[in-house]
C-alpha cells in the first residue's frame, strides 16, 4: 500500500493521510494507490502539511500500516531510546515492531 | 566572558524581528517550503524525524549560569525536558513547534545567545579548547581569538554563500582537545621569541571524506589574523567545487590543487589583502581580551581528601589540571551507564548553572565530548561539586574511558541516519559497566556516527562505529585507531560490518586483544599503533 506522510506544519508532528484529514497516529493512515500525488498537492497548497511525500508500507500482523523502511517506522512512533516520548508508551512491543 | 555591546545585541534583536516576520509568512502561506527553508535553516530550524529540530550557538563552547538557565527553561517551555549537547559544543533541542520558534529566539537574544550561523554554507559557531582561559598548558586563552572571528565571520556578506558550511577552530596550547586539525580551518596560538602568533591548518574535515588539515603557514602574526583567515576563505570561496556537493568542502580543493599550490594562492590573496584594511585595529582585540580577563583566583592550594574511595576515582579521571594552584576544571559527564550520551534535562541544566555560580565563577563550557566542564573549581570545593552532581546523575566517572562514548542523534531523531547510534552506545556502556573491564582499558575514545555524515566524529575514535543500512536494516562498522587529539589519525575499517548485537560483541573482542597484546603504559590506541590491525582482524573475523 502507499501512504501519503508529512509534517505538521505548524507544529513539526508526523502526520499520515487518513482520506479525509490528517492524523499523527498511521493506524489511520489509508493505501492512497494512484491518487497521493494529487492529496499532496491539495494539501500542500492549504498548508495543512509541510513537505509531504510517499511511502510504501504493508498490512502489519495488527491490521494497521507498517512502512517498508525503518526511518517510517521511527517517525510513526518516536525515538526508541524515549520510549517516554513515543505515541505509545506503554506498549512494550512497539520498539520491537519498528527495528 | 564576553558581553553583547549595543551592536551585537541590535543585530540579533533585529534577526529575531526578522525570523518572526518569516515565520509568520510561512504559516499564512505567503511563503512556500522551498522559499522558507533557507530562512529557518540561517536560524537553526531544521525538520527532523519528529518535529522541527532547533540548534543553538554557543560561541567556542563557552557559557554563564543564567545562559544555561535559559536553555533550560527553553528545554521545559518549549520542548519535552531536555536538550542534547553536540560534537560542535551546541545544543540542539528535538520537538521544537514552528510556531514557538521566534519566542524561542527571542528568549535566547535575552541572554545573548542565539541560532544565527549553525545551519547553512556560512561560517558555523567557533570551536574551541573547553578548558580554555583555565588549562595549565595553555600559552594564551584562544577565546579572544574566536570571539574577533566570530564578530568577523557573523553576517559577512562575502562569506554567506560559501561553496559549502564551514568550521573554524581555534586553541592555544600544544594538546589538542578541540579536534583542532579536523576543521575547515584550525589556528593553533603559539609562542614565538615572546610573541604570540597563530599557525593555520587548512583543509580538515570529516564527513564522507575525512582528511586531516595540512599546516599551511607556521606563524601568522596576531594583528595579521582577520585578514589571514579572509585569505584562505576568498580563496576557497573562488574555487570551491560548487558543482558537487560532495566535492564542495574546503578539504577537496587543499586535496585536489595541493597545500602547496592552495598556500600559493593563499599568500597571493594574503599579499593582496594586507593593504585593504581588512584587518580591525589591534586595540579591538585588546578590547575583547578585557571581557576574558581572569577571575579573581584566591583559593588557597589544599590537596582534597581522598578517604572515599568513589570520590577519589572521579579525581583521578575527572578533573584536569589548571594553571592556578589552587584550582582545577571539572569534568561533569553527561554519560551515565546506560544513559544517552550528550543529552541533559532541564533539571540538569539548572544544577550546573548552580554549580557555576557557586563554585566556577559563573562560566560553563561544552566539550565536544557531549560533557560540560566547570573551568574553575577550587579544589576546596570539589567534593561538594562532586556530591551535587552525584545527587543528580553526573558524576560518573569515566571522562576519557569506554563509557564516555561520543554518538550522535542517529536514526532516533536524524533525517539523514542510516542507523540508530545512541542504543548502540547504551550497550557497549552498560555491556563494559557489567563486565568490569572499563577502568583496566583507561583511555580508550569510543565514538558513534549513524551515516557517513560523521557527526559523531567516528573516524577520529581509538574505535569508531559507523551505522550503513544493509538491505534495509541496521549494519555496523567498525573502525580502529583514530585520534582527534594531537596525535590525529583517521580510524580504519576492520572489515565487514556486525549487526546490532555483534557490533557490541566485536567491540569487547578488540577490547580484549588490547588487554591481552598491551605492553606497559600502552593505552588502546598505542598498542593498535604498534601492533596494527592484522590481531583485531584475527580475532575480530577469525
Ligand atoms: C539534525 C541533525 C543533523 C544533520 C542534518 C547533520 C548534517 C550533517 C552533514 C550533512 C554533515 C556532513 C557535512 C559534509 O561532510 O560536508 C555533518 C557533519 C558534521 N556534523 Fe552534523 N548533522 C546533524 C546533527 C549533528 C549533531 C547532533 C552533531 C554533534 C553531535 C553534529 C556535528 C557534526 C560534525 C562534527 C560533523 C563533521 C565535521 C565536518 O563538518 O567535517 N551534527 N552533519
Ligand atoms: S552522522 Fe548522520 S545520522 Fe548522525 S547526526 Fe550526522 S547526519 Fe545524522
Amino acid at each position: 500500500m502507499i501512504l501519503v506522510t508529512g509534517n505538521d506544519l505548524k507544529t513539526g508532528a508526523v502526520t499520515w493521510w487518513t482520506g479525509h484529514g490528517w492524523s499523527t497516529a498511521i493506524e489511520d493512515a489509508v493505501d492512497v494507490g494512484q491518487a497521493g500525488d494529487a492529496i499532496i498537492a491539495a494539501e500542500e497548497a492549504a498548508r495543512r502539511v509541510n513537505v509531504p511525500y510517499l511511502i510504501e508500507a504493508e498490512h502489519g500482523p495488527d491490521g494497521a500500516p507498517r512502512p517498508a523502511h525503518i526511518k517510517e517506522r521511527m517517525r510513526a512512533l518516536g525515538p526508541t531510546v524515549r520510549p517516554d516520548l513515543t505515541l505509545k508508551p506503554n506498549d512494550v512491543d512497539a520498539i520491537r515492531n519498528v527495528v | 566572558m564576553y558581553a553583547y555591546d549595543h551592536y551585537d545585541q541590535a543585530m540579533v534583536d533585529a534577526r529575531v524581528a526578522e525570523f518572526r516576520d518569516q515565520c509568520e509568512r510561512r504559516l499564512a502561506g505567503k511563503l512556500t517550503e522551498d522559499q522558507f527553508k533557507p530562512l529557518r535553516l540561517m536560524n537553526g530550524l531544521y525538520l527532523q524525524l519528529h518535529a522541527y529540530m532547533l540548534r543553538v550557538a554557543i560561541p567556542y563552547g563557552t557559557l554563564n549560569a543564567p545562559q544555561m538557565r535559559a536553555l533550560a527553561d527553553i528545554a521545559e517551555k518549549y520542548d519535552r525536558g531536555y536538550g542534547h549537547f553536540t560534537t560542535r559544543q551546541n545544543i540542539q533541542y528535538n520537538w521544537i513547534k514552528l510556531e514557538d520558534a521566534p519566542d524561542i529566539l527571542a528568549d535566547l537574544a535575552k541572554v545573548e545567545m542565539h541560532a544565527i550561523q549553525t545551519s547553512g554554507n556560512c561560517i558555523r559557531n567557533i570551536s574551541s579548547d573547553h578548558f580554555a582561559g583555565a588549562a595549565a598548558d595553555e600559552v594564551a586563552d584562544p577565546r579572544p581569538y574566536a570571539e574577533l572571528l566570530r564578530q568577523w565571520s557573523s553576517f559577512h556578506p562575502e562569506f554567506s554563500y560559501l561553496p559549502r558550511k564551514f568550521k573554524i577552530c581555534v586553541i592555544a596550547s600544544e594538546s589538542d582537545r578541540a579536534a583542532m586539525r579536523l576543521h575547515d580551518i584550525g589556528i593553533r596560538i603559539v609562542e614565538r621569541d615572546g610573541a604570540l602568533g597563530a599557525q593555520f591548518y587548512v583543509g580538515g574535515g570529516m564527513g564522507r571524506t575525512p582528511m586531516i588539515a595540512p599546516l599551511i603557514r607556521d606563524f601568522v602574526p596576531l594583528d595579521q589574523l582577520v585578514t589571514y583567515s579572509e585569505a584562505c576563505l576568498r580563496v576557497y570561496n573562488r574555487y570551491g567545487r560548487r558543482d558537487n556537493k560532495y566535492k564542495a568542502r574546503i578539504k577537496i580543493l587543499v586535496h585536489e590543487l595541493g597545500a602547496e599550490e592552495y598556500t600559493r594562492q593563499v599568500e597571493e590573496e594574503f599579499a593582496h589583502l594586507l593593504d585593504q584594511g581588512v584587518e580591525p585595529p589591534l586595540a579591538e582585540l585588546e578590547r575583547i581580551k578585557g571581557y576574558f580577563a581572569d577571575p579573581a583566583f584566591d583559593a588557597a592550594d589544599v590537596e582534597p581528601d581522598r578517604s572515599d574511595p568513589d570520590f577519589a576515582v572521579w579525581l583521578d579521571h575527572n578533573t584536569h589540571a589548571h594553571k592556578i594552584p589552587g584550582y582545577v576544571s571539572a569534568i561533569v559527564s553527561l554519560k551515565p551507564v546506560g544513559g544517552i550520551p550528550g543529552d541533559a534535562t532541564a533539571e540538569q541544566m539548572r544544577v550546573l548553572a548552580e554549580l557555576a555560580q557557586e563554585y566556577s565563577f559563573d562560566e560553563l563550557r561544552v566539550m565536544h565530548t557531549q560533557n560540560v566542564v566547570l573551568p574553575h573549581v577550587a579544589k576546596a570545593d570539589l567534593q561538594a561539586v562532586w556530591q551535587r552532581l552525584n545527587e543528580a546523575g553526573m558524576g560518573t566517572p569515566n571522562a576519557d574511558l569506554m563509557g564516555d562514548i561520543i554518538a550522535c542523534p542517529g536514526l532516533d531523531y536524524c533525517s539523514l541516519a542510516n542507523a540508530r547510534s545512541i542504543p548502540i552506545a547504551q550497550r557497549i556502556s552498560e555491556r563494559f559497566a557489567a563486565n568490569g573491564k572499563e577502568a583496566a582499558l583507561g583511555e580508550l575514545k569510543l565514538k558513534i556516527s549513524g551515516c557517513i555524515n560523521a557527526c559523531g566524529h567516528h573516524h577520529t575514535g581509538h574505535i569508531g562505529i559507523l551505522g550503513v543500512d544493509r538491505k534495509g536494516t541496521e549494519n555496523y562498522q567498525l573502525l580502529l585507531g583514530g585520534s582527534e587529539a594531537e596525535d590525529t589519525s583517521l580510524a580504519k575499517i576492520t572489515g565487514p560490518g556486525f549487526d546490532e548485537h555483534g557490533i557490541v560483541d566485536a567491540v569487547e573482542t578488540a577490547a580484549d586483544v588490547y588487554l591481552r597484546e598491551r605492553e606497559h603504559g600502552e593505552r588502546f590506541l598505542d598498542t593498535y599503533r604498534r601492533i596494527g590491525m592484522a590481531p583485531f582482524k584475527e580475532a575480530l573475523y577469525g
